[in-house]
């Protein structure tokens, strides 16, 4: 028997239907995620990446509406399932780390009482004393004092807050994490510490990540494979170390040659030029053109397909299609 | 090992709670101010059959000529039908305590699980109750009370009814207003990522978020009660002369005032204000203490 993979995601189109008009949040992506994988998405703000993250547990707020496509979970189409069945995969196959840990958690509950409605609503067989001893292995995992079961979230930093997000988010072992920007509203020591711990945590428990970013740098070292977004399509996609080695499309380049190397301490910092299009009127042919300075006629009236430059590298490009 | 623990009793939450009200400044001693006033206002009307000196109701307790002055034997005076003014005084509350609190309830079961339902649901559902509930504040709150009431008729139950026609909008409008905004906050958002039904996240997230903003919606609300049932028993739509009520000596009173007896409106008016400028003190400092301001 062939092993399936634990996600799949066959050419996904989101759209938001504003009354301004259609917004194709997420144009026609695909990828695959196997066991035990780390995935990073980046993408600018309005990239569609953080859509792509909520669509994979069916959560695209309104008025998004997933048009077309498939979501595959163990082989199991979720756009199929009833609300029902869907509800049972959120927080317990699938979990969100979400990206605000100030407002993620209910200022009314106690941190002990997340973990017992979050238990119970898919265990419900489960006592208040086995769910708080789970919660509190759960606490202990992301460093944080069992004894605080007790405290309420304002008794806690953000950091510490985003760390109970994340005990929350692997209580019930889940099979796939999803994290959107879980690290954007810390500081850059606490930032570090968060990735790791969710690192570490993939490794003890072996579940998939997702790991949503705009920062490219903190996905290469961490992800196995890296998915980049721009104005909702995939651009680039292939593993970190071949990515990191030899990116293909412009727009990878150019958020590669932004980050800061202090190793090259003579090296100019680049910027991409011009800003991410509006979306309710992308420019036509490659979206990325307006900005591409290897943009070409073509680029402007054609949408590139995308190609398998080398095997498992797929970039989204004329300048990769061109190449016999 | 730890455990959640065992819910203090209800003194103990109490009593941190008022040790930290009065580190908050003015709208602290506020809200102890009004709780002071009206649990005291309360306290007298409970025990106000015991401690007056005459019986309320009994008429010509005092020889004629009535309404007599302020004096040694009756500090308050007398009214027309020669009642004591100082039992009426203590026993007086009773009717406008248990309508206010009435109509209070009455609000609460109907206003909020309309404004979170309706909220929650959206759509259809939301511009539908809306739309019924300002066009109830087309009409001016006193009048319509009064209309209901009329149609009613006399008591109690009618009285705290008619008034709670007029407050639902407004349970309604800050409930909804609330749920708009807590049901896009990322903590309902990740209820729902972890698998929570519309039903727990509408009872255990949004409920006890909404809680504080209808506490001081229905201290509000008891403030305007209490003048609501005033005005109602000054139109002839009180309980009945047989029971002592603050509103109903204001009516005996106005016809009073002309011929020089101060006595017969003043004292129950002063009641009727302290009562629900107590109501008002609560709500207006709870709603500064219970909304986040932006330090200056």
């Amino acid at each position: 028997m062939i092993s399936l993979p634990l996600l799949e995601v066959d050419s996904l189109t989101v759209d938001y239907r504003t009354q301004r008009g259609n917004i194709r949040a997420v144009n026609n992506v695909s990828f695959t995620l196997e066991k035990g994988e780390t995935l990073g998405l980046v993408g600018e703000s309005g990239s569609g990446k953080s859509t792509l993250g909520l669509s994979i547990i069916r959560l695209v707020p309104p008025p998004g509406v997933i048009v077309n496509g498939h979501i595959k979970i163990d082989g199991t189409d979720i756009l199929n399932l009833s609300k029902e069945e869907m509800r049972s995969i959120r927080g317990k196959k699938v979990a969100l780390v979400f990206q605000d840990p100030m407002t993620s958690l209910n200022p009314v509950k106690k941190v002990g009482a997340h973990f017992i409605e979050l238990i119970r609503t898919h265990e419900p067989d489960v006592g208040e004393g086995e769910a708080l001893e789970r919660a509190e292995k759960a606490l202990n995992d992301v460093g944080i004092l069992p004894e605080r079961i007790n405290a309420y979230p304002h008794q806690f930093s953000g950091g510490m807050r985003q760390r109970i997000m994340i005990a929350l988010a692997i209580a019930l072992n889940p099979d796939l994490v999803i994290a959107d920007e879980p690290t954007t509203a810390l500081d850059v020591i606490v930032q570090a510490k968060t990735l790791d711990l969710l690192k570490s945590l993939r490794d003890t428990y072996g579940m998939a990540l997702i790991l949503i970013t705009h920062d490219l740098s903190i996905v290469l070292e961490r992800c196995d494979k890296i998915i980049v977004m721009y104005a909702g399509s995939v651009v680039e996609y292939a593993s970190s170390v071949e990515l990191h080695r030899n990116p293909r499309h412009p727009y990878t380049q150019g958020l590669l040659q932004s980050i800061p190397n202090i190793e090259l301490a003579e090296q100019k910092l680049e910027a991409i030029p011009g800003s991410p299009p509006n979306m309710l009127n992308p420019p036509k042919g490659c979206r990325f053109w307006p900005r591409c300075s290897h943009a070409e006629k073509k680029c402007r009236v054609e949408e590139p397909p995308i190609v398998e430059s080398s095997p498992g590298h797929f970039v989204r490009c004329f300048m990769e299609a061109a190449q016999p | 090992m730890p455990k959640l623990e065992v819910k203090r009793s209800f003194l103990a939450r109490l009593i941190p709670g008022l040790t930290s009200l009065t580190k908050r400044g003015s709208a602290g001693w506020m809200t102890i101010m009004g709780s002071v006033i009206v649990l005291s206002m309360v306290l007298m009307t409970v025990l106000g059959p015991w401690l007056s000196p005459y019986d309320p109701t009994a008429i010509n307790v005092s020889p004629p000529p009535n309404p007599s002055p302020p004096n040694a034997d009756f500090p308050l005076g007398t009214n027309l039908l020669g009642q004591d003014m100082l039992s009426r005084v203590l026993c007086g509350g009773s009717i406008m305590l248990q309508v206010a609190l009435l109509s209070v309830l009455f609000c609460f079961i109907i206003g909020v699980p309309i404004g979170l339902l309706a909220s929650y649901a959206g759509g259809i559902i939301d511009k539908v109750f809306t739309l019924v509930m300002d066009s109830f504040y087309a009409f001016p709150g006193l009048v319509l009370a009064i209309a209901i009431a009329a149609m009613m008729g006399r008591g109690v139950v009618n009285m705290a009814l008619s008034i709670a026609v007029v407050y639902v909008p407004s349970y309604f409008r800050i409930v909804r207003s609330q749920v708009l905004t807590i049901k896009e906050l990322p903590y309902t958002e990740a209820a729902r990522a972890t698998g929570a039904r519309g039903r727990t996240i509408l009872l255990r997230y949004i409920l006890p978020n909404v809680v504080p903003s209808i506490a001081v919606v229905a201290t509000v609300n008891f403030a305007d009660a209490i003048l609501t049932a005033a005005g109602l028993t000054f139109v002839g739509l009180g309980v009945g002369i047989d029971i002592p009520d603050w509103g109903w000596d204001l009516t005996q009173g106005r016809q009073l005032l002309p011929s020089g007896s101060w006595w017969v409106i003043t004292f129950p008016g002063i009641m009727i204000v302290l009562l629900a400028l107590g109501f008002t003190l609560i709500g207006e400092g709870l709603s500064e203490l219970l909304t986040p301001r932006l330090e200056q």
